[in-house]
């Protein structure tokens, strides 16, 4: 009598396969076909069209603002994201846990609240808003109040990826550096830095990604300027309710493809990361 | 003194981790600092590298105190005790780093060659490009004790520096360790919670027992005279046996032993310790405990032998084979243990 050899793990054929297509199924209908909706969309008239969408000045000031945004919000919450976790991870000190919680709190909050605090805050019937008036500096439906937005939803991106790392890390290695005769540059310059150094560009990835995307709080504070205070997804959602739909999808399309650049690079990072971490072993 | 602690207390919230140390180190001395775990050896050690700061009490290297020095400029050596090697750089990178970061820097070639030569040190040629993940334990250990020699460290200090390899390798590297201390003449300190390690690697030992010192001695001074009833039993196996100490004479069952040091007690409770091997197994009529023997083991060429008292208490003896088998006993059979040398201290067994 034979017996066929089969591994202990090992699920029906029948299993296998339904579970693979019901995954793939959803996968397909959650996220493939709306990412190609929108470059048909966007392509529906030609490619003409698309690029005439996609010049219009309005786009163009919209997808600058999105850049100065993140330009200015992503190395700011950088140098704090490795602050915040080098203090935490490193030393103990009182009110550790709450400076935790403080920096989940936008994860929390719903963006559309957030920039409801800053109108609250610095807007013409806020707490400063006169004084800003009397000074003549406009944060709300201006520039500032978007990139002071997206700074605030942004903020726990590089923290959260960088301290449960650094925890795991410890601090042996920059106390076996101090005791060699290291200073403090140098040990955070040649120990630290390259310990999380894949976590942070993970972190900053991430960060990057939701700076250029962010809507609900950018929505609130900026006021839909057009050509001066738009910036890419409030374009879309501006040219959408005005039916042009190859324009919004257009504009969509820069976004969508800006997602799949990070999505890309993610998944480098992660098997740089993951390949390092091997690497480095944890004994 | 080259090394000197004077009076150290350091405190972590309420635990008292080291308590009024004073501890004097010649040069070139290698000396254990050997304790059960939260005995404050690590906290001290880690104190006298200034990674921490004593609440209270002197450090002096070299005659000076160093309370005002950072740890950089120290020039300490430390191996930690899972090695801290720097994970994303190589062996060569790992051990020179004490030279790279000094100031002015070395040039690359004086580094190099100061790095092969201490890899020769420890047998770690070819190895340079291998980065820590790739080694064994053992060589682990070897780059971190080079990367520490590196700087020509004034004292090197190592945090159970064998604590996390197997009995094997521990035991070459301890035999490897004393001779890098007697071709280096470097001052050494090291922290261990192994007796065998301490007694075999050290020109002095100094136990610890909740932050204080309980004796510091020659490793022979350690084992043959312990001060303490802790030093008895925490260095090798020990047989405690409860006693009465009355105006300088110790009674217990079947004996009675002079104890001139505690003629002011009178009708006092005491321990008396005796080691396996410095009790005596006799038959027939004389002083002696009374006991039965139990049970024999046979280990190699000395021989183990469980007994039991009148009141119960194991006794356990250890003599040579030819011995035991001179005295012709087997369990069951009842003879007269005889202390060669006993201590007695007083106290509640």
């Amino acid at each position: 009598m034979r017996r066929a050899v089969v591994a202990p793990t090992t699920e029906p054929a029948l299993v296998q396969w339904g579970l693979t297509l019901a995954a793939l199924g959803f996968v397909g209908i959650f996220l493939v076909l709306p990412l190609g909706t929108v470059f048909a969309e966007a392509l529906a008239h030609g490619p003409a069209a698309y690029l005439r969408a996609v010049s219009d000045p309005d786009a163009l000031a919209a997808m600058r603002l999105t850049l100065i945004t993140a330009a200015i919000a992503v190395p700011l919450n950088l140098v704090f994201g490795v602050a915040a976790s080098w203090a935490i991870a490193k030393f103990d000190f009182r009110g550790k846990s709450v400076l935790i919680s403080l920096i989940d709190l936008p994860f929390s909050v719903s963006p559309v609240v957030s920039g409801l605090i800053f109108v609250l805050l610095f807007g013409l019937q806020g707490w400063f808003g006169p004084w800003l008036a009397a000074h003549d500096i406009k944060l709300i439906f201006a520039v500032p109040g978007i990139v002071l937005a997206t700074v605030f939803v942004t903020f726990p991106f590089v923290a959260r990826e960088l301290i449960p790392l650094m925890q795991e890390q410890g601090s042996e290695e920059e106390e076996a550096a101090l005791v060699l005769g290291a200073s403090g540059r140098q040990i955070f310059l040649l120990v630290t830095l390259p310990n999380i150094r894949w976590g942070l560009l993970y972190g900053v990835l991430l960060c990057n990604a939701r700076a250029m995307g962010e809507f609900g709080a950018v929505s609130v504070v900026s006021g839909h300027i057009r050509g001066l205070t738009n910036t890419m997804p409030l374009q879309v959602e501006i040219l959408y309710n005005e039916y042009q739909f190859v324009a919004a999808f257009a504009v969509a399309s820069l976004l969508a493809g800006l997602a799949l650049v990070t999505l890309a690079a993610k998944t480098l990072l992660e098997h740089r990361f993951a390949a390092t971490r091997a690497a480095a072993g944890k004994d | 003194m080259y090394l000197e602690l004077r009076n150290v207390d350091k405190a972590f919230g309420d635990f008292q981790a080291v308590s009024d140390v004073s501890l004097a180190v010649r040069e070139g001395e290698l000396v254990a600092l050997l304790g059960p775990s939260g005995s404050g050896k690590t906290t001290l050690l880690r104190i006298i590298a200034g990674l921490e700061r004593p609440d209270r009490g002197q450090v002096l290297i070299g005659g000076t105190d160093v309370a005002g020095i950072g740890v950089q400029y120290r020039q300490i050596g430390f191996v930690f005790q899972h090695y801290a090697l720097f994970r994303h750089m190589t062996v060569a990178q790992n051990v020179g780093f004490g030279l790279r970061v000094r100031k002015p820097r070395p040039s690359a070639a004086a580094i190099a060659a100061k790095v092969h030569e201490l890899l020769h040190l420890v047998q770690m040629e070819g190895m340079e490009h291998r980065y820590p993940t790739q080694l064994s334990g053992g060589q682990r250990q070897r780059v971190a004790l080079a990367r520490a020699l590196a700087i020509e460290p004034r004292v090197l200090l190592l945090d159970e520096p064998f604590g996390a390899l197997d009995a094997q390798v521990r035991k070459e590297l301890r035999r490897w360790l004393r001779r890098l201390h007697d071709e280096t003449g470097i001052t050494g300190v090291f922290v261990t919670h192994d007796q065998e390690e301490a007694l075999e690697v050290a020109d002095r030992v100094v136990v610890m027992n909740t932050g204080r010192i309980e004796q510091v001695g020659t490793p022979e001074e350690i084992y043959d005279e312990p001060a303490t009833p802790f030093v008895y039993q925490f260095l090798g196996n020990v047989n405690r046996l409860p006693c009465r100490i009355d105006r300088g004479q110790a009674t217990l069952a079947g004996l009675t032993l002079p104890v001139p040091e505690f003629s002011g007690l009178s009708d006092a409770p005491g321990i008396a310790f005796v080691r396996p091997h410095d009790l005596d197994l006799a038959v027939g009529d004389g002083d002696g405990i009374p006991v039965t023997v139990r049970h024999v083991v046979l280990m190699g060429p000395s021989v183990r032998i469980e007994t039991v008292d009148a009141a119960g208490q194991t006794l356990e003896v250890e003599m040579s084979r030819a011995h035991w088998n001179a005295l012709a006993l087997g369990p069951g059979t009842r003879a007269r243990a005889t202390p060669r040398q006993m201590r007695v201290f007083p106290g509640e067994a």
